[in-house]
């Protein structure tokens, strides 16, 4: 029913005699065609059986009983449009002992992401379009996944003066956030939100009142309280939630919250969106599964900011992701180099991997459906992101080929040392999921296949074996 | 048991079992050559990251009194400071050859991450403000031998007064003496005690005057004076006045009550009045029963059940 040759170019040649021609965008070229073949289909209607066609970049058809030069296996699968993360810690520049743009990205692409929005606390931090650039530049290189680093709210995250939000948005930055430094003073976030209000961009807040949580450790409650450790108590989130729906009741800029962790959180931004603001909302899959019990062998690797909390929280949160409250899921992959997980608890840095254990988390541990699935883990955030027009497409013709290929019944062991990050801080090591992602596909490219990352050589080699 | 890093390590069974056995460690420290070769040819290293000078000391005469060897390390003399982790400071000395670690570090929970390091037995000797278990068996050790209890401390109405919350001697002396059947009173201000402590046989309150006439013991914890300076307390000597022991609030006591702190006192805060006037004051027999006690405990962990003696 398709042409594969409709998109065959003068690049053919090249790709004959042998050399596949990579574009500077990362798009496969030279009428290739890949079929993804046996998998089922998941778009806003609902998940139906199809093949899809990619050629060129481009998903080129969709139905039944497709054919192309090279097959993926995707029989028991869901196909989809690729993960888009809102919330990765890639760590370069500055703590590349922890994870690299590259090793963070090959990560996300095992993942099933094609885009990832970087975390602006690097060092220096992503408050200028150098910076900005630098990441780009080091993610296109490296190729596995698109990545676009978010900007700082206040210069070097001190919350203080504000960025050049319009400079950074010329260069194409759409999030804007100080990420584990909440913006504390409320003069400084309602400019902020005046100033962004007709940018085109969204500021993103984490939600701490630091006076609250000075020293803390994890989730103040019975568990804390036995452990003697400083408590990080909800109402610190509430607090500076509530603040903030107010300033964008006050000044009608969008805002997103993220990696919101509390019941009461989930309360009130249910509430703000029933008044019609433009909010929106995300939480990390450890906080829809794990609760601060966890933390009672003083393990630092179950020590995360916002923390875990308790069993009541995570039902409000996975109510809220299911009713449409919470928008997204977002990792916050924060790798740590394995000596810095070894301090004591108190000292220790807060922060989990993420990316290649959230699909199972969520399948396991939320809900197998796959359209919701896809909602908040790929249509969400990349609209949320500002990069709708190239992630979170529908699967159709013509549409770019930034596609997951997952099994939502694979039965698998989360192992720390199997992991692609360069870091181990694995939260759900030995912890059966259900759900892995299979392939990826970058703007047609196959970056992962049969749960393998693809490096640039073998990438490069794709087609030479196909046709089977 | 191979550790002792919690109260919630020792089942009632097992405290009774340590209480006689520090019945014979007492005896022992009575004689004029308190020592016995039990210990003989083990080794037990301290290891403080925080300081302390009773704790420590009190631990290394149980060590010598049983003729084990004993290896010192703190802090301050040590490469930690030239920043050795933990782990590498533990690795090393375990390589020296260690049989018993006993470790305190203002950080709660660093010795059960110890356990994970060595081979050794693991006494945790105080960590941040989660637990300190030797203090609570020689305080409820103290508390049973003074009042005659036996083993246990069935129905003995207990105050422990002050700041709860930083307190890892609260946290472990609430646990074990509510399971020894005792009925305890926490009495602090509602900065000072964190939520979810009360339970069976735990009840708070901020009334102190309301409590002292009622209780056989009455527990007073230090409270650190940087407490203050953070801002936790209010102005001037309000905290003393509504939670200090001062002649007024002793004279309230019964005639048969006990006084007892885990010391260091601060003088003029927690401890208003001179404890030596204090005619229920067992402070300093809680030193001298921590001695047996750390000897009891040290003995069931590297002991061969023969005390040589």
């Amino acid at each position: 029913m398709t042409d594969n040759w409709e998109h065959d170019s003068g690049e053919a040649t090249a790709e004959r005699a042998g050399h596949a021609v990579t574009k500077k965008n990362g798009a496969t070229t030279g009428g290739r065609s890949i079929v993804i073949k046996g998998g089922t289909v998941v778009n806003r209607g609902g998940a139906a059986r199809a093949d899809v066609l990619v050629v060129d970049g481009l998903v080129s058809a969709v139905g039944e009983d497709l054919t192309g030069d090279e097959i993926l296996d995707a029989a028991g699968c869901h196909v989809s449009s690729g993960f888009v993360d809102l919330h990765a810690h890639l760590r370069e520049p500055g703590r590349e002992e922890a994870e690299t743009i590259t090793t963070g990205t090959r990560a996300a692409a095992l993942g099933g992401y094609t885009a990832v929005v970087a975390m602006p606390n690097t060092e220096p931090a992503q408050d200028c379009p150098e910076v900005v650039a630098f990441v780009k530049a080091r993610a296109a290189e490296a190729g596995w996944c698109d990545v676009h680093p978010a900007g700082c709210i206040t210069v070097g995250r001190l919350g203080k003066v504000l960025a050049a939000f319009e400079t950074l948005a010329s260069v194409g930055v759409r999030i804007f956030t100080d990420d584990g430094n909440g913006v504390q003073d409320p003069l400084i976030m309602r400019r902020a939100l005046e100033y962004s209000r007709h940018l085109g961009i969204t500021l993103a807040q984490h939600c701490e009142v630091a006076r609250l949580t000075e020293g803390a450790v994890m989730h103040e409650g019975q568990c804390c309280s036995a452990m003697g450790v400083p408590g990080w108590p909800a109402i610190a989130e509430e607090l500076m939630l509530h603040r903030d729906i107010e300033l964008v009741r006050l000044t009608g800029a969008p805002m997103h919250f993220l990696h919101l962790s509390t019941a009461g959180s989930v309360d009130l931004v249910r509430r703000a969106k029933a008044d019609g603001l433009p909010v929106t909302a995300e939480v990390a899959p450890h906080h829809l599964a794990l609760t601060d019990e966890l933390l009672r062998g003083f393990d630092p690797v179950f020590k995360v900011n916002p923390p875990l909390r308790t069993a009541a929280d995570i039902a409000a949160l996975r109510a809220g992701l299911l009713d449409g409250t919470i928008d997204a899921v977002a990792t916050d992959h924060a790798p740590h180099a394995h000596h810095t997980k070894q301090m004591p608890l108190d000292s220790a840095p807060p922060g989990m991997l993420g990316l290649e254990t959230a699909l199972g988390v969520v399948l396991t541990a939320v809900s197998p459906d796959p359209v919701r699935v896809v909602e908040t883990m790929s249509w969400n955030p990349a609209r949320i992101a500002g990069i709708g027009a190239e992630h979170g497409r529908p699967v159709a013709r013509g549409e770019p080929a930034n596609l997951a290929v997952w099994d939502s019944s694979r039965v698998w062991t989360v192992d720390r040392a199997s992991l692609a990050s360069k870091s181990r801080n694995t939260p759900f090591h030995g912890m059966e999921l259900r759900g892995r992602n299979v392939h990826t596909l970058l703007r047609g490219r196959v970056t992962v296949r049969d749960g393998i990352a693809q490096e640039s050589g073998d990438a490069r080699s794709i087609g030479s074996g196909g046709g089977r | 048991m191979k550790h002792l890093l919690s109260t919630h390590d020792l089942d009632v069974p097992t405290v009774a079992a340590i209480m006689n056995v520090a019945d014979h460690m007492s005896e022992i420290n009575a004689r004029s050559v308190p020592k016995v070769p039990a210990l003989l040819g083990r080794t037990v290293a301290s290891v403080f990251f925080e300081d302390s000078t009773r704790t420590r000391v009190s631990f290394e005469t149980a060590a010598k009194r049983l003729s084990a060897d004993t290896m010192s390390f703190s802090a301050s003399t040590s490469s930690v400071n030239k920043g050795e982790s933990i782990r590498d400071t533990i690795e090393t000395l375990s390589a020296i050859g260690v049989d018993a670690f006993v470790v305190r570090h203002a950080s709660s929970g660093v010795p059960v991450s110890v356990t994970e390091w060595t081979d050794a037995s693991v006494v945790n000797a105080g960590d941040g403000w989660h637990q300190h278990p030797t203090q609570a068996l020689l305080d409820a050790y103290t508390i049973t031998r003074e009042l005659g209890t036996g083993n246990t401390l069935a129905g003995v109405r207990v105050a422990i007064v002050g700041d709860i919350k930083h307190s890892r001697v609260a946290r472990s002396n609430i646990d074990l003496f509510a399971r020894l059947g005792a009925r305890v009173t926490l009495v602090a201000p509602g900065m000072l005690l964190p939520a979810g402590l009360a339970g069976p046989g735990i009840t708070v309150t901020d009334a102190l005057d309301d409590v002292l006439p009622d209780v056989e013991v009455l527990y007073m914890l230090r409270v650190q004076r940087e407490r203050m300076d953070a801002g936790l307390l209010p102005v001037g000597g309000e905290y003393s006045a509504r939670f200090g022991l001062d002649e007024r609030r002793a004279r309230m006591l019964s005639g048969d009550a006990i006084v007892m702190h885990p010391g260091p006192m601060n003088r003029g805060i927690e401890m208003v009045m001179d404890p030596a006037e204090l005619p229920g004051s067992r402070i300093l027999a809680q030193v001298r029963n921590g001695v047996s006690v750390r000897m009891a405990v040290l003995f069931r962990l590297l002991g061969d059940g023969q005390l040589g003696a």
